[in-house]
């Protein structure tokens, strides 16, 4: 298990256990975290697990695909640190990792 | 004799159940009046999940049934297109030779996308929280307005006139000409090949035409003001969309008016039917207030208010074990996959507290996702526990009348009866 924290718009943050080979949309959700929605259960067709990733842990992130930077496109407040959760896979690099959520999704 | 609802229902599944299989054709505008398409749906998933037809009156396409099939044609926009000069985003499609309308959703990337962007923001976040209190005030006004122990049409009463005044709000559009927002957008989803009672297509036009005759003097006074918070004024300000075409214009206008119109309006009436047809659900409610942001999702799964979406194949392909030509019409039944019992458990029942209820297809998936869907869920809850808050029973005394479209699905009538 590895952790995760989750920094919500307005400061508060928790943090979760979750296993290696899950995604953080899940992380969020199975572990009832407020922010993130995951509407398409994880298929990269939402938007709605919009999060931030900054340095360090975004340089370990797997490179953006296509269809990741398509559906990203239509969230109100993109920016260089913005990535779907649903396409973050747990790994023990990413062990501590912390994300930001935007102030809601769209 | 008239067949009782119940009658109806019966004949149709045993119908959809023996007929042969490439007879079916989902999109038969006399089951969407009677509501019995959702057995021909079930035959469809269980024995022909990607099925083709030739039928009368939609001529060759292929109906998409199943949630996960759907689910691929809606994120991959490269091979199925939703552009208006390939036929655009629903089962029918406009004669030859009539102009047809240039609306964002019925346009592929990259014009799709700078046109949605132009428009975003009218639901950002911070437009929705101001939104909020004034949605709430106008809620309470027509809800305390209501009739009192006396038969009223909850569809006149209270959907058509809340989301009408939501759109208003939407365009900064004068109120009392709002009823012309109402009629705009039935007229705009209208069909007389479908629905005998509708206006012919030159009266359609004719009305569509009045439409952007309104909406262009509008855009006129406030092209040269100061930038508003309003839909109009953020296309006229907007450097991607200030010198759209007057086909765009219209297209778009009616786009926003039809989707954040009947849709959301269609939700506020299947909410209440779907709560009188099963009472204990209705008990969760009284007993847990909080279950209404589950509810609401819960409500627009259960009410598909847009049946299906319409795509067109740039090449070959292969989808559900099916061959896909290059050009064929491809239709994704979003009210099929959302009873689709392999991807939503128990996807029959209307089930306030379900795990996993935001997991629907009815805004849609991909580039194409209803850009409005936080307006509707807002306006969805305040009513809710609006409600809640006034009145503990509200009686639907007769079956709906529902609208004949394989498209819209929703209501013109339903009779109902709030004890003091």
């Amino acid at each position: 298990m590895s952790q995760v924290h989750f920094i919500s718009f307005d400061g508060t943050r928790r943090s979760v256990e979750t296993p290696i080979g899950e995604n953080l949309m899940r992380a969020a959700t199975d572990n009832a975290v407020p922010g993130i929605d995951g509407d398409c259960g994880g298929q990269c067709a939402c938007a709605t697990c919009h999060v931030f990733v900054s340095a360090p842990w975004a340089e370990r992130l797997p490179v953006m695909q296509k269809n990741e930077n398509d559906i990203l496109e239509f969230t109100n407040e993109r920016s260089g640190s913005s990535r779907l959760a649903c396409q973050i896979i747990m790994t023990t690099e990413l062990d501590g990792i912390e994300v930001h959520m935007p102030e809601c999704q769209h | 004799m008239k067949l009782s609802h119940a009658e109806i229902q019966a004949s149709a599944r045993a119908e959809a159940f023996a007929m042969p299989i490439e007879q079916i054709d989902p999109g038969s505008p006399d089951y969407f009046e009677n509501d019995t398409v959702g057995h021909y749906f079930e035959r469809l998933r269980r024995d022909d999940p990607v099925h083709h037809c030739n039928s009368a009156l939609y001529g060759s396409y292929w109906s998409v049934t199943r949630f996960q099939d759907i689910m691929h044609v809606d994120t991959h926009h490269g091979i199925y297109s939703s552009d208006w000069t390939n036929g655009g985003i629903a089962i029918t499609e406009p004669p030859p030779g009539e102009a047809k309308l240039q609306m964002f959703i019925a346009m592929d990337p990259p014009r799709h996308d700078v046109q949605r962007k132009a428009v975003q923001p009218i639901v950002a976040p911070g437009n929705l929280a101001n939104l909020q209190s004034m949605i709430r005030e106008r809620t309470c006004q027509v809800l305390d307005g209501l009739p009192r122990n006396e038969t009223f049409n909850w569809v006149d009463h209270v959907s058509i006139e809340l989301t009408t005044l939501m759109l208003a709000t939407l365009f900064d559009f004068p109120l009392k000409d709002r009823h012309l927002l109402t009629h705009w957008s039935d007229v705009a989803t209208s069909n007389k090949d479908i629905d005998p009672n509708a206006l012919t297509r030159e009266e359609r036009l004719a009305e569509l035409h009045k439409m952007a005759a309104y909406f262009t003097r509008l855009w006129n006074e406030r092209v040269n003001a100061s930038p508003g918070s309003d839909l109009i004024s953020m296309m006229a300000h907007n450097p991607e969309t200030r010198n759209m075409s007057p086909q765009e214009f219209m297209g778009n206008l009616v786009l926003l008016i039809v989707g954040g119109n009947d849709t959301t309006r269609n939700s506020m009436t299947g909410g209440l039917l779907a709560l009188h047809n099963n009472p204990a659900e209705w008990d969760k409610l009284r007993n847990n207030p909080a279950l209404v942001d589950n509810m609401v999702s819960e409500i627009i799964r259960w009410q598909t208010p847009l049946a299906h979406m319409r795509r067109t194949a740039l090449q070959d392909t292969e989808l559900g074990g099916k061959h896909i030509q290059k050009g064929d019409k491809v239709v994704m039944w979003y009210l099929s996959g959302n009873r689709d019992e392999e991807a939503i458990p128990n996807a029959s029942q209307f089930i306030i507290d379900r795990p996993r209820a935001r997991q629907h297809l009815s805004f849609g998936f991909g580039i194409h996702r209803c850009v409005g869907n936080r307006l509707a869920e807002m306006q969805l809850r305040i009513l809710w526990e609006e409600i809640q808050k006034r009145f503990p029973v509200i009686e639907v005394v007769a079956e709906p009348v529902r609208v004949r479209s394989p498209f819209v699905r929703g209501f013109t009538e339903l009779m109902v009866r709030i004890p003091t």
